[in-house]
C-alpha cells in the first residue's frame, strides 16, 4: 500500500466512570469535587480511537501516531503510566485546567494550534481521531472544530469502523438512528473520524511498548505548554445532580408466575 | 430582540421531515412566541418541495400565517455528508442572519452543527434537553454522560442548540387550517469538492432489527444469562431464544450491558443478535423509552447513567443486593430471569392469540 497516514488522536482524561461524582462551585466556575484526587482514565470512546488508530497504524507501514492530550500535567502524567502500556505513540500534552465544564471552542482552539506546530506531521496525510463524545463535556463538537480549523472537508462521527483500499480511499461505518451504521466511502486523508466503540477490545499491558514509550512520554510531559481556556461567554446558572434515588420495592416473595403475571400488567396496555 | 432559525432534513425516504425534525420546529415555534421572536424555518433535502405541506402553519404559537420556508435544494442533499450538509446550512444561517438556531440532535446534524456555527462566528452546544429562563433565556444540558444537570446562558449569537430526541412534541400540520403554506425561498449553495460518497446502510448482521426508539419498552440483557446458572450449567442457546421471542411479543426494544456485548470479543456477541449498538450505558446510548425493564444485569452505575431517560424501571435479578435494589429501580424482582421470562412469553403468546 503506498497510502501513510500520519494519524493525531485527540483524547482527554476523564474521571474514572465508576466513581461518585458531585459538582462544587470554584471561583472559575462549575467543578467536580475533589476532581484532583478522583481516579482519572483516558477518555473510553477517545480510547477506542487509539487502539483503532494503533491497528490502523500497524496495516500501513509507515504510518504515524501521535496522542494529543489535554489536561493537569500531573494526571496526563498519572494515566499514561497505563495507557503508555497499551499501543506505541508519540504523546503531545497540552498542559490545562480540564474539566466537562471549560468551553469546547477553547479546548478545541488549544488542540488546532498544537496539531498545527506538530513537526514532520503532513496535513495531507492527517486522520485526526477522538471519540464521538467526550465522557466529562459529552458535546460532540470539539473534534469538530479542531477539523474546521484544520481546514478538513470530510468529517465522519460514530464510527465503528474503517476500512483502507489500496489506493488510499476508504470505507467508514458511522452510527446513525435506529441501530443501523451509514456507509460512506472517502477518497483519503485529511479526515476526522470521531469514533464510537469500534470493534477492538482494549490492548493487554506490554510493558516493552510502555518502556518504549516513556523514553519519549516523559520529556514531552516536562516541555508541555501550558493552555488557559477561555470561557467565550459561557456562564452557567445551575449546576446540580439530578435525584437519584427511586423508592425501589424488593420484591422477594413472588413465585415466577405472580412476577411474569405482574410484568405482562405492567408492560400491558402500552403494546 | 432574537430570532430564530429551525433547521430541518428530510428522513431516508426525502419524502418527510423527521420526527425529530418537527419537534426542533415545536421547540422553534413555542420559543418564537416565548420571546416574541422572528421564526424561520431552513430544509436540508433534495427535494425540499415534497415537504412543506409538513409545515403548514407551523408559525409561532398564536399567530396564523406559516413561518417562512428557506430550503437548499439538490441531489447532493439526499446524502447525510458532512461537505454538503455544513454547505448547506452555513448557507441557510447566511440568508436567515438568526440569533438562535434549533436544530434536532440527529446523528445527520450532529456530524456537521459545531462546523457551521464556527463558520458563522457563533456558539453551540448539543443534547439540549429543555430551553428556558424567565429572565433571558437558558438552556439544560446534561454533563458527565448523565450525572450532573447545569443550565447555561450564552452571550454570543448565533447560539446554535440541538435539540434531544424525544423532548417536544412532534409539531403536526393541521390540515384543516385556512393559511397557505408558505412560498419556499430557494437558498443557493456553491458546494464544495465532494470527496465522499454515501453508499448505503448496513444493519448488524441479524435476522431483524432489535433497536426499536420509538417502542415504549426497553428490555435490557445483562451478562447474568450467559452465566452459569444454579444447576452449574450456562444456558445460552435457551437465553437467546427466551429473548427473542419476548421482543416479537413485547415489540420492546433491546438494550445490553457492557459486560453482555463485550464477551463475543471483536463486536461478535455470543447472543448472536446484540452488538456494541445494543449498549446502554457510559460507553454505549442513552435511550428514551417509557419503561425499562432489565434482567440478568447487576445495575451498576456505569450502566444505569443509560437509563437516566427511562421513565418506569423495573429489574428480575437473583441478588437482593444487586445495584437496582439501591434506589435505582422501582421494582425489582428477586428471582430467576429464565423462569420469569419464560412464563411471560407464555402469557404474552396467549393474549396475542
Ligand atoms: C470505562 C467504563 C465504561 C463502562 N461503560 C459501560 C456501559 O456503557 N454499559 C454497561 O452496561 N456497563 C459499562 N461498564 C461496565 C459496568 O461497570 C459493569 O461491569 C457492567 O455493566 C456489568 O454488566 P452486567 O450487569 O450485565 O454483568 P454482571 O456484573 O456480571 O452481572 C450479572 C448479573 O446477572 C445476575 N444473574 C445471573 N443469573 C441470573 C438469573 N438467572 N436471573 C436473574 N439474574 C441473574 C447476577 O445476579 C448479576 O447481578 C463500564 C465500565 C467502565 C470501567
Amino acid at each position: 500500500m503506498a497510502t501513510t497516514f500520519h494519524i493525531a488522536v485527540c483524547a482527554g482524561i476523564v474521571p474514572d466512570p465508576l466513581q461518585t461524582l458531585e459538582p462544587t462551585t470554584t471561583p472559575g466556575g462549575p467543578a467536580i469535587k475533589n476532581e484532583m484526587l478522583l481516579p482519572a482514565v483516558l477518555d473510553p470512546w477517545a480510547a477506542s480511537a487509539l487502539y483503532e488508530a494503533a491497528d490502523l497504524a500497524s496495516r500501513v507501514p509507515g504510518s504515524k501516531l501521535w496522542l494529543v492530550s489535554l489536561g493537569p500535567k500531573a494526571r496526563l502524567q498519572q494515566v499514561m503510566m497505563t495507557v503508555a502500556q497499551k499501543v506505541a505513540f508519540e504523546l503531545v500534552p497540552i498542559d490545562s485546567p480540564q474539566g466537562g465544564f471549560a468551553d469546547a471552542a477553547a479546548t478545541a482552539e488549544a488542540i488546532a494550534s498544537t496539531i498545527e506546530a506538530i513537526p514532520n506531521l503532513d496535513r495531507a496525510k492527517l486522520l485526526l481521531f477522538g471519540g464521538w463524545e467526550s465522557a466529562s463535556r459529552g458535546a460532540g463538537v470539539t473534534l469538530q472544530f479542531v477539523g474546521e480549523r484544520l481546514r478538513i472537508a470530510d468529517q465522519f462521527f460514530g464510527v465503528d469502523q474503517i476500512i483502507v483500499h489500496d489506493d488510499g480511499s476508504f470505507e467508514v461505518l458511522e452510527r446513525v438512528e435506529g441501530g443501523k451504521h451509514q456507509v460512506s466511502v472517502c477518497a483519503g486523508a485529511p479526515a476526522v473520524l470521531g469514533w464510537a466503540t469500534g470493534n477492538l477490545a482494549e490492548p493487554r499491558n506490554n510493558p516493552q511498548i510502555g518502556m518504549a514509550n516513556m523514553r519519549t512520554v516523559m520529556p514531552a510531559l516536562q516541555r508541555a505548554k501550558a493552555a488557559a481556556l477561555d470561557a467565550n461567554g459561557l456562564r452557567y446558572v445551575a449546576v446540580s445532580l439530578p435525584r437519584q434515588q427511586r423508592e425501589t420495592r424488593v420484591v422477594q416473595d413472588m413465585t415466577p408466575d405472580q412476577i411474569a403475571a405482574e410484568l405482562v400488567a405492567w408492560i400491558g396496555k402500552d403494546r | 430582540m432574537e430570532s430564530i432559525l429551525v433547521l430541518t432534513h428530510a428522513d431516508e425516504s426525502g419524502s418527510a421531515l423527521t420526527k425529530a425534525s418537527l419537534e426542533a420546529v415545536t421547540a422553534g415555534r413555542d420559543l418564537a412566541a416565548r420571546l416574541n421572536a422572528e421564526l424561520r424555518i431552513g430544509i436540508v433535502a433534495a427535494k425540499p418541495q415534497l415537504l412543506s405541506k409538513g409545515l403548514l402553519c407551523a408559525a409561532p404559537k398564536g399567530l396564523q400565517c406559516a413561518a417562512p420556508v428557506l430550503a437548499v435544494a439538490g441531489e447532493a442533499f439526499a446524502q447525510a455528508r458532512f461537505a454538503s450538509d455544513a454547505a448547506a446550512c452555513t448557507e441557510l444561517c447566511r440568508a436567515a442572519q438568526p440569533t438562535l438556531v434549533l436544530a434536532p440532535h440527529s446523528s445527520r446534524f450532529a456530524r456537521v452543527m459545531a462546523a457551521v456555527a464556527h463558520r458563522v462566528g457563533g456558539a453551540i452546544d448539543t443534547h439540549i434537553a429543555a430551553l428556558g429562563g424567565a429572565e433571558g433565556f437558558e438552556t439544560t444540558r446534561w454533563f458527565y454522560r448523565q450525572r450532573i444537570e447545569a443550565v447555561i446562558r450564552r452571550d454570543k449569537r448565533p447560539w446554535f442548540l440541538l435539540l434531544e430526541p424525544g423532548t417536544n412534541p412532534a409539531f403536526a400540520a393541521d390540515p384543516h387550517a385556512p393559511a397557505a403554506p408558505s412560498d419556499q425561498i430557494a437558498i443557493a449553495v456553491e458546494l464544495p469538492e465532494l470527496r465522499t460518497q454515501v453508499t448505503g446502510f448496513r444493519a448488524p448482521k441479524v435476522d431483524e432489527q432489535t433497536i426499536r426508539p420509538d417502542a415504549q419498552l426497553l428490555f435490557v440483557a445483562g451478562a447474568g444469562w450467559t452465566k452459569k446458572q444454579p444447576d452449574g450449567q450456562v444456558h445460552t442457546g435457551e437465553a437467546a431464544e427466551l429473548i427473542l421471542k419476548f421482543l416479537r411479543a413485547s415489540g420492546a426494544s433491546l438494550g445490553s450491558s457492557k459486560s453482555l456485548v463485550d464477551q463475543g470479543g471483536e463486536g461478535n456477541s455470543v447472543l448472536p443478535f446484540l452488538t456494541h449498538l445494543n449498549q446502554v450505558g457510559q460507553t454505549g446510548a442513552t435511550p428514551r423509552h417509557a419503561k425499562g425493564l432489565s434482567t440478568c444485569c447487576h445495575g451498576e452505575e456505569p450502566h444505569v447513567v443509560g437509563w437516566r431517560f427511562i421513565g418506569e424501571r423495573r429489574a428480575v435479578n437473583l441478588d437482593p443486593n444487586c445495584g437496582w435494589t439501591r434506589g435505582k429501580a422501582d421494582v425489582v424482582y428477586i428471582a430467576d430471569a429464565f423462569a420469569v421470562m419464560q412464563r411471560v412469553n407464555a402469557l404474552l403468546g396467549s393474549s396475542d392469540t
